[in-house]
């Protein structure tokens, strides 16, 4: 169900606490904070911009799909990814010698960039969100630079590219057609439960209430 | 309607808390408060025309360099590689190729123009449209680098000897940065611009 923000103003207060306001990142909407159950969902009363939408146990779920992508992409890396063969000729690639295919000459800061997009972006966001939420799995009060990391693990999200790399693997795999069989190794696979995972985790974090559960209480 | 601005608040666009409008960095998440609009279309100007730019020769070089025993040395430009998949009938992934690469591409180019150039001249009932348009923007933009993972898969796989073989071409990175430069014009574009602009209140 839709919840829709009270306009700050709207409600005669004069000067809340600058901590009981929000302000939507879309159209800049003052608005009261409202504490909202899980199943709710608020949306800015001028832009509907979703705002809230707590869900149960997120931080728990959050981290387990994070391990789990981690653990993912170690299997992706390690493992060979696909493999072709034709007339005899086989030829196995992995996601290093993918990004790798640009290290010609002055293609090779392209290779860096595929490497960043599919790989290390990837990394780097589910390490940032394992180490937001950890500490609240164990009752413990978050790190100090936690919502530093949560906001960064946000911020990255467009720049981490695994689902676009899938729907080119498929593409690819067209593109080859009746040249060649193409047969898909440990790695594909890892690599597309990785997508499913970061999927999820990405669905879940995509909440304000979180902010709130990593205040660090000082 | 109050906003944060006419209060004379910022808001931090990352995780909602308003500050007094001085203050530069949010004292929760760090995120940078972001309070002159001025500056944030001249950046989507500027990634914008060097996302046009690189679009150029990210077309004209070849993008895919494929030597086989069949069909010799072709090199195929991205519309190239388009007309390629249609002719082998796989219309519908000559389709997801069109829209990445062209399609997705060109009408970003547009649709931030417009956005951009029209602002102030909005009136208040479609201004939910242009906010929509924004965002299916800023979400699409991403996709349009299939190709060049497309590009990345094919050379490290097909390596065939003198069977078959792919190399990747120059346009690949003049179409990367491309999409690298659009996507920022997208992402630099300040969503409240929209809804603030002939509010008076830009100042
Ligand atoms: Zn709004
Ligand atoms: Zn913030």
């Amino acid at each position: 169900m839709d919840a829709g923000l009270t306009a700050a103003g709207t409600t005669g207060r004069i000067a809340p606490a600058l901590d009981g306001l929000i302000a939507c990142p879309e159209c800049d909407l003052l608005m009261s904070r409202q504490v909202l159950g899980a199943g709710q969902q608020a949306r800015c009363s001028r832009c509907h911009h979703p705002l809230y939408r707590p869900r149960p146990e997120a931080a728990v779920k959050i981290v387990a799909l994070a391990l789990t992508a981690g653990i993912l992409m170690v299997g992706a890396l390690f493992f060979p990814f696909l493999s072709i063969s034709a007339a005899g000729e086989t030829h196995e690639s992995s996601i290093f010698s993918t990004a790798l295919a640009y290290s010609e000459g002055y293609l090779a800061p392209l290779a860096v960039a595929v490497m960043l997009l599919i790989v290390l972006l990837p990394v780097f966001r589910v390490g940032a969100l394992i180490f937001a939420f950890g500490p609240l799995l164990a009752g413990r009060t978050p790190y100090r630079h936690a919502q530093i990391a949560f906001r960064l693990a946000r911020h990255l999200r467009p720049w981490a590219m695994a689902e676009v790399f899938m729907i080119g693997t498929i593409v690819s795999l067209v593109k080859i057609g009746g040249l060649a069989s193409v047969s898909f190794g440990p790695a594909f696979w890892a690599f597309a439960a990785l997508v499913l995972a970061v999927g999820v985790m990405d669905n879940l974090s995509n909440d304000w209430t979180i902010w709130d559960a990593l205040e660090t209480t000082r | 309607m109050l906003t944060a601005r006419r209060a004379g608040l910022v808001g931090c666009r990352s995780c909602g808390r308003v500050w007094p409008r001085q203050q530069r960095h949010c004292g929760r998440c760090g995120g940078h408060l972001d309070d002159d609009r001025g500056a944030s279309l001249q950046r989507v100007w500027a990634w914008l025309i060097a996302g046009v730019i690189f679009y150029v020769p990210a077309n004209l070089y070849p993008m895919l360099d494929t030597a086989s025993l069949l069909t010799g040395d072709v090199r195929n430009t991205i519309v190239g590689g388009v007309i390629e998949l249609v002719h082998a009938h796989d219309y519908g992934v000559a389709a997801i190729v069109f829209a990445a690469s062209v399609v997705v591409p060109i009408t970003k180019f547009l649709a931030i123009a417009q956005l951009a150039l029209t602002l102030g001249r909005v009136r208040p009932w479609r201004r939910h449209r242009r906010h929509r348009m924004l965002a299916v923007v800023d979400f699409i933009g991403r996709w349009s680098m299939i190709d060049v993972f497309v590009v990345a898969i094919l050379s490290s796989l097909v390596q065939l000897g003198s069977l078959a073989q792919v190399h990747p071409g120059p346009a690949a990175i003049f179409f990367a940065l491309s999409v690298v430069f659009t996507m920022l014009a997208a992402q630099a574009f300040d969503p409240r611009l929209i809804w603030e602009r002939d509010e008076a209140e830009a100042a």
